[in-house]
């Protein structure tokens, strides 16, 4: 199977980019690694007149310590991302979310910015970028301008990038000290999650202090699980505490029903996982 | 039309291919490179995996146009990577024929691709760094215990 014929935009900075998405308004598609499109225009699902390829824009890698945020270029592999040193101190819960993400090929060419624009409630990437309070930065004609984290998700597969924007870095709050555990729960390898929990936590002595929740798959958008977070803060890291905690997590959430699982059991296992995935987060 | 440049099992090859062009079937039909196959055509099976920049990808969810200006390496030019004289098989390769890590040989080239990946990123990995680091290809034969085995006798020949 091959994508319908297409004509082929390869800008090398992000004005030329923008300048492409301005010309051929909704007829182009925008490729980062490809690695969600491609199959959509293989199995000819959609049939852009232009795709305007970002991969040869180096300004959009990279991965850059700003004070108490470190920010991730649209661009940078999901490879990359999982093995950066900086994710890996400031940013745990995003290392662990992208260290099962489909297979290590897909890792190579997929990237952090597509994922996120690409806005799959099944995505590993939503729930712990919106649990981490990142902010998402995204560019148009007139400028760029800040996303809040909990405005970028709009619905399904539906963010608030408008026609001619592209989003060109996340920054994320830095998480230093904190443990983080992104549970994740499939049937079939390299597959998406039917439910997955994305987990950061601060803790002091056996005691949680402060929590952050988010959830995979549990609704049309990835959801963050307030009503956890604040039932977590000040309990003990236990079992049974923690038990009852979690058991909140599909509070408000209105997950799919689909061949991999009815909707009430995906409510089941959001609970279970996030039991799973705060305990891992806190070491215990 | 659009010209590619692309760097092929080590040649330097100028080519006008359409945009809609997958990579695999560049190096397949445009090069005559049949040693990668393809599998599922859905991304999923890893059958065609090859070397780009020198990290493994499916080749069936990468464009041709996109490998432009980049270095490729298939199956086909493995063994010439690694410096290995003429007719001689890269050390990888050797192993899957001494464990005898196939059973119809089909998804044998992305295998042998991603594991060489594999073991780049981690020479001595164990049982369970195999058989995750391998969860993007796929065997219908169900092989998977001589395959995870190969790739483990590998580890153990770089060391």
């Amino acid at each position: 199977m091959i994508p319908t014929p297409f004509e082929y935009v390869a800008p090398t900075t992000l004005d030329e980019a923008l300048a492409a998405l301005a010309e051929h308004g909704d007829e182009a598609k925008v490729i980062a690694g490809g690695q969600s499109l491609l199959p959509v225009l293989r199995m000819r699902l959609n049939a852009p007149e232009v795709v305007v390829d970002l991969g040869g824009i180096p300004a959009l890698r990279g991965i850059r310590d700003d004070g108490d945020a470190i920010v991730i270029g649209a661009m940078t592999t999901h490879h990359d991302v999982h093995h950066d040193p900086l994710v890996h101190e400031h940013a745990a819960l995003l290392a662990k979310a992208e260290e099962h993400l489909a297979d290590a090929q897909v890792r190579h060419r997929g990237t952090f910015g597509g994922a996120l624009a690409h806005a799959d409630p099944a995505g590993d990437l939503g729930a712990p970028v919106l649990a981490l309070g990142a902010e998402f930065v995204v560019a148009g004609p007139s400028g760029s301008r800040t996303v809040a984290g909990s405005d970028f998700f709009v619905g399904l597969f539906e963010t608030a990038i408008a026609e001619g924007e592209l989003l060109v870095e996340v920054r994320v709050p830095k998480h230093t000290g904190w443990g983080a555990h992104y549970e994740k729960f499939v049937r079939v390898a390299h597959q998406w999650p039917i439910v997955a929990v994305a987990v950061a936590v601060r803790t002091e002595g056996g005691t949680i202090a402060e929590a952050r929740v988010g959830l995979t798959n549990m609704g049309s958008t990835p959801l963050r699980a307030h009503s956890v977070e604040e039932a977590l803060a000040g309990r003990p890291v236990t079992e049974d505490a923690v038990r009852e905690a979690a058991a909140l997590a599909a509070e408000g959430t209105n997950p799919p029903s689909d061949l991999n699982g009815q909707a009430d059991y995906r409510r089941h296992l959001a609970g279970v996982l996030t039991r799973r995935a705060v305990l891992a987060a806190a070491g215990a | 039309m659009t010209r590619i440049e692309v760097t092929v099992d080590g040649s330097k090859v100028t080519d006008d291919v359409e945009p809609r062009m997958l990579l695999v079937q560049y190096l397949r039909e445009t090069l005559g490179k049949t040693g990668t196959v393809v599998g599922c055509d859905t991304s999923n099976c890893g059958a065609c995996t090859v070397h780009l920049d020198g990290r493994s990808v499916k080749s069936c969810n990468v464009l041709a146009v996109q490998a432009s200006g980049h270095e490729v390496t298939t199956i086909e030019g493995l063994a010439a990577t690694g410096g290995h004289a003429d007719g001689q098989l890269h050390p990888v390769q050797e192993a899957f024929r001494e464990c005898h890590g196939l059973q119809c040989g089909f998804c044998t080239p992305g295998m042998i691709m991603q594991a060489v990946d594999l073991l780049n990123e981690n020479p001595s990995p164990t049982e369970e760094d195999v058989r995750l680091g391998m969860e993007g290809n796929l065997c219908r034969c169900t092989g998977y215990h001589n395959i995870v085995k190969s790739v483990l006798h590998a580890a153990g020949g770089a060391r």
